[in-house]
């Protein structure tokens, strides 16, 4: 199953309830519902805010289930500017209130909550794998 | 998603409902806006919110730096869902949690 909708902030919710529509139907636990929605407003923002930027292009998100182990795959596509948000250098998460920065950290949660993400481009394709074990 | 306010003189108590994301973290962030002047003591209840993404911890984090200057801020009935985010982002040392 995917979605394919104009690459904007709004399309976020969207994208978003195709997902949960299909979580749903494999009854995904709630820690993980909440992890693959936080997963999908970061990966979706991003290329809402910079793929095309000031351009607006389009956005593909395709939903797979695997069984044995169970796990939901999750690939991002656009065609937009290469950018490969995983070689971003991690944030330092242990600096006080006022050091804190901001930057960086979607895609760290991502990391850290996904069992895997991978980045490969492709066909003029910015291609994003999320992989999340149920 | 709804934000509902409750201001008692310099008591202010935000309770969002629903998700703080990309699209709904700038009504959060203006919910607190509109309501901080004066405040000492910001409360934020999290006790109806699924979940909240990287846009919702910048408000946060604006947010506990300003009441860090002129009074106090806490969040309470943070759910277990919440809590993995403030763990994996180090947020839960700098946030006051009950």
């Amino acid at each position: 199953m995917e979605i394919t909708v104009p690459a904007i902030i709004e399309n976020v919710e969207k994208v978003t309830a195709f997902v949960n529509a299909e979580l749903e139907k494999i009854n995904c636990p709630a820690k993980a519902k909440a992890e693959i929605d936080i997963a999908i407003d970061e990966l979706f923002s991003n290329i809402a805010n910079y793929a095309y930027n000031p351009e607006i292009g389009k956005a593909t998100v395709k939903f797979e289930v695997q069984k044995n182990p169970m796990a939901v795959i999750i690939t991002f596509m656009d065609n937009g500017k290469p950018y490969d948000p995983l070689k971003r250098e991690d944030p330092n998460v242990t600096l006080s209130v006022t050091e804190r920065q901001i930057g960086g950290l979607g895609i760290f949660m991502v990391k850290k909550s996904m069992d895997s993400v991978e980045y490969e481009y492709k066909d003029n394709h910015n291609i994003l794998r999320i992989k999340k074990h149920i | 998603m709804t934000i509902n306010v409750n201001k008692e003189g310099e008591k202010l108590t935000i309770i969002p409902e629903g998700r703080i994301d990309t699209v709904t973290a700038p009504e959060f962030s203006k919910a607190i806006d509109d309501n901080i002047e004066g405040v000492k003591d910001l409360v934020i209840d999290f006790e109806k919110l699924e979940y909240i993404s990287s846009a919702g911890l910048r408000v946060l984090l604006t947010t506990q730096k300003t009441m860090s200057k002129v009074g106090s801020m806490k969040l309470i009935h943070v759910s277990d869902v919440i809590m993995d985010v403030f763990n994996i982002t180090g947020f839960v040392d700098i946030l006051t949690i009950e």
